[in-house]
């Protein structure tokens, strides 16, 4: 197992390596230098960047000033708010409609659920949240448009997770701003979680369908185990497996989608920073935010993968 | 409506729970429930009105709260005219100084200097950090110049040190010095006589900040906090701002001037501009920024109130006066009547431009009213072409511009609708464009036969337009790319520079109006109009030529709770 982590660790600091050697590259193009460098030699100046790096000088923006490691922060919590919320619903809903379709395979029900997940698999998600936006918040009036609160409460970012920043409210508006909060976060969660709901009920029904088929299952069921029991505690565990491989792969999407989720719904997050800071050139933070961006997909992906040899144990042994 | 919806759901949740219980599906669908219920349509218009909120849907977010640091009309709209004051401004909606800080002010009269009057009742705003001692006096007027001008002073090297309007104006040639001549009064020395003077002082840079709070930040050791804690007389404080989200401002009850205000304002941050409208149209907003012409058109039929202005810019098709046949007052004149300015209003401003006749728009002070725009008439221009000698036609290169402005979205389609209506006449056209830094270049060295450009003006002195466009200084190097010198119209307007008196400023403008109409230079197509959308329960909201924003003056209806309470008082 220790091989395993070791492992895992090492290609961790390789792929953080490639990536400053990236970024560090990207910063010698800039029209303004990012940070002042002692040394001529490029080869020294990357270890300086890098000691810049780990000393949290990640440069200043050259457009309003502000620190970029100070920015990224500011505008994070905002972004792992509609992460989180996104995932939730694509995993509980993925996971549900999968198990629903793969029990019910080859009715009516699994094939609408099917089709209607390759739709929404490959719906263009730009296209998707207008849609979206158009339907529920327009025309039928049920969600805002945009933006996290209603202005009319006064929040003061304390932790700068809205719903949290709400609750912290509570002697001021009681629950009301709370549930305004959440009510703004359906739409923008709604529209991210799209793909990976698809992709994860998809995977849920194929995976839960192979299971389903093998002669442990079969045993159980000889044995007189009611369905569900067969499905919640027998099958499902190791139907987890692939699903969670998947899952390392979904926050790429999900880091893209949330990007473009962000611009439509004026999200203050990482995406809707990082689009401004593309469209004004605004190279210290393209830079500062592409980094901090990569890192979060590599310690998520590395993160996946302990748990997955957590809940595998023939992974926890090398072989 | 939604009640519905909910029980809809719920049959089909009962019908998928007949033959076996999946919890996780109930979850999801509590879940739903849960968010719909949250999801009762509050009426947040209402809401805000209660609380006197008014949301304005801006465009960006500001590079800085101090205008002195930047140039962008998204960093003035969130700061000059909300938070602080100048010496003067311009009139609500016009182009004409009135008082601002100065009650009063005179200028000697060799023109060099001007002697500002400050008003003693102007507080400043109060934060967690600061809390003023003293009202608006001599010193911060001279803090706020001196910041800019002095490389020696404290302040100056402060949040990167560069002043980039103050720079582009040459303000440091101008003015030769600052000095408090009273405890209310500063006079401002120049090198040269400068009548646009006054109207340069209404722009955003001049906007005057506290030199108690400077001083008191540099006690706290944060002198860049004067640039993102922003302290000033304004209409409305300073509360919070969270980058790319929003500004948050309470009204300032101390305020110099009586100006109904709201209690709160909001500027939500809303780059896109389909979003914006969306949020416009939800009632999420009550003013939105930056319509684009669909927008507009929309709001129009849908009798929402479009509040807009023509801007303080104009479009044109330069002639190159030095290369024939437009050495020739009259081909000039022939095409000018050749084409057909409605049909480009229409098709290249979607109607949100005013036909141009002058080179300044109607909102200036020294618009001449009395000169008739040029008819459009193929028969006249044929006549005229005739009597030049041009009987037979002749080629040109028409350049058009390769980017988008407001005051000149499409010069490209522009271009070719001119060529149509010059084959008319047997005038053939060839359409020219390259790079924008190349163009610009290929300009200067007088390349050209003629040019499609615009111009949006700096301040809103007439003197920006002639003087940089249309001056002989200007066509050696400069902005004229008519590279038109006509004695008389370059003497008055070098009268109409440097005289102090604006009766006699005007005088002289109208005169070179006259002239210019007569010797038609450009062919002026447009100018474009400025606006922001309003819902109706806003009252009071105007829109500058000059661009800014401002929000004095701008009130909420009260919910319809009053006039309830009004209906039954007999």
């Amino acid at each position: 197992m220790f091989a395993t982590l070791l492992k895992q660790l090492s290609t961790l600091v390789i792929s953080l390596l490639g990536l400053t050697v990236l970024t560090f590259i990207l910063s010698l193009q800039s029209e303004t230098p990012v940070h002042q460098f002692q040394s001529d030699h490029v080869v020294v100046q990357y270890f300086e960047y890098l000691q810049f790096l780990l000393n949290g000088d990640w440069g200043t923006s050259s457009i309003h000033k502000r620190s970029v490691l100070k920015d990224f922060l500011q505008h994070f919590p905002a972004t792992i708010e509609l992460i989180v919320f996104a995932m939730v619903l694509a995993v509980t809903a993925g996971l549900g409609l999968g198990i629903l379709a793969s029990t019910r395979r080859g009715g009516w029900l699994d094939n609408t659920l099917m089709t209607s997940s390759l739709v929404g698999y490959s719906m263009p998600i730009f296209w998707w949240g207008m849609l979206l936006v158009l339907l529920f918040s327009l025309t039928l009036g049920w969600t805002p448009v945009a933006g996290r609160i209603d202005f009319a409460y006064d929040i003061e970012p304390y932790t700068r997770f809205m719903l949290i920043d709400t609750l912290l409210h509570h002697n001021q508006y009681g629950f009301a701003a709370f549930l305004n909060a959440l009510h703004h976060l359906i739409l923008p969660a709604v529209t991210l979680s799209t793909i990976p709901m698809a992709i994860v009920a998809r995977m849920t029904r194929s995976s839960l369908l192979a299971v389903l088929k093998s002669e442990y299952i079969r045993t159980a069921r000889s044995k007189g185990i009611s369905k569900q029991r067969i499905i919640w505690v027998h099958a499902l565990r190791n139907a987890l497996q692939p699903i969670l491989t998947i899952g390392g792969v979904q926050i790429s999407i999900i880091m893209s989608g949330v990007i473009i989720t962000e611009y439509i719904f004026a999200w203050p997050g990482i995406g809707k920073w990082l689009l401004e800071a593309v469209s004004r050139r605004d190279f210290a933070t393209i830079q500062g935010g592409v980094l901090a961006l990569s890192i979060i997909v590599i310690a998520f992906n590395l993160a996946l993968d302990f748990i997955g040899i957590y809940l595998n144990p023939r992974l926890r042994r090398p072989s | 409506m939604i009640d519905k919806s909910n029980e809809n759901n719920d049959l089909m949740i009962n019908r998928s729970l007949n033959r076996d219980t999946y919890w996780p599906t109930t979850l999801l669908m509590s879940l739903a429930a849960l968010i719909c219920c949250s999801c009762t349509s509050d009426n947040s218009q209402s809401k805000r009105s209660q609380k006197d909120l008014l949301v304005y849907c801006s465009e960006g977010s500001p590079d800085s709260f101090n205008p002195q640091l930047v140039t962008s009309g998204t960093s003035y709209d969130a700061t000059a005219n909300i938070i602080y004051n100048q010496l003067v401004t311009y009139k609500p909606g016009t182009t004409e100084i009135a008082p601002s800080l100065a009650e009063s002010w005179e200028i000697s009269a060799d023109g060099l200097r001007y002697t500002f009057n400050l008003r003693d009742d102007v507080p400043f705003h109060g934060s967690q950090i600061f809390t003023p001692s003293r009202t608006l006096n001599a010193d911060d007027v001279l803090f706020s110049f001196n910041r800019q001008r002095l490389s020696d002073h404290p302040y100056h090297g402060i949040s990167g040190g560069r002043y980039p309007y103050f720079t582009a104006q040459s303000m440091g040639q101008l003015i030769k010095d600052i000095r408090k001549t009273g405890e209310h009064q500063v006079e401002f020395v120049l090198t040269r006589p400068e009548s646009p003077f006054l109207s340069i002082l209404a722009t955003p840079f001049a906007s005057i900040l506290s030199a108690e709070y400077a001083k008191q930040l540099n006690r706290l050791r944060q002198p860049e906090w004067i640039d993102s804690k922003p302290i000033g007389t304004g209409p409305f404080r300073f509360e919070r701002y969270e980058p790319d989200a929003y500004i948050r401002y309470k009204r300032f009850d101390d305020y110099f001037s009586a100006n109904k205000r709201v209690k709160n304002l909001v500027f939500a941050i809303t780059p896109d501009a389909a979003m914006r409208f969306a949020r416009f149209s939800a009632g999420e907003c009550d003013v939105m920024s930056y319509p684009l012409p669909v927008h507009l058109r929309v709001a129009q039929k849908n009798d929402l109130e479009v509040v807009q202005t023509p801007g303080l810019n104009v479009a044109y098709w330069a002639f190159n006066t030095e290369k024939p046949p437009f050495h020739d007052a009259k081909v000039r004149q022939a095409l000018t009547m050749a084409v057909d300015r409605e049909a480009i209003l229409q098709t290249v401003y979607d109607r949100q431009a005013t036909q141009a006749t002058n080179p300044i728009p109607p909102s200036s002070w020294a618009y001449n009213n009395s000169i008739s725009k040029v008819t459009y008439s193929k028969r006249k221009a044929m006549e005229l072409l005739k009597e030049a000698g041009y009987e037979n036609g002749f080629s040109i290169d028409i350049w058009a511009m390769p980017i988008q402005r407001a005051y000149n979205p499409n010069a490209r389609k522009m271009a070719e609708m001119i060529q149509q209506d010059l084959a008319d006449i047997n005038v053939d056209a060839r359409i020219i464009t390259y790079e924008w830094g190349t163009f610009l270049s290929r300009l200067s060295q007088g390349l050209h036969h003629s040019v499609l450009l615009g111009w949006n003006a700096d301040n809103a002195d007439p003197n920006n337009f002639f003087s940089p466009l249309l001056s002989c200084n200007s066509a050696i190097s400069g902005n004229n790319y008519a590279k038109w010198c006509n004695n008389q119209f370059d003497e008055l307007i070098l009268k109409g520079r440097t005289s102090s008196e604006q009766d006699e400023r005007k005088q002289y403008y109208l005169k070179a109006q006259e002239i210019f109409k007569r010797e038609a230079p450009w062919l002026t197509i447009a100018h474009a109009n400025n606006s922001v959308l309003v819902q109706p329960e806003v009252s009071g909201m105007m829109v500058s030529p000059i661009g800014n924003i401002n929000f004095e003056g701008v009130t909420l209806e009260q919910p319809s709770v009053d006039s309830g309470t009004q209906g039954v008082t007999p």
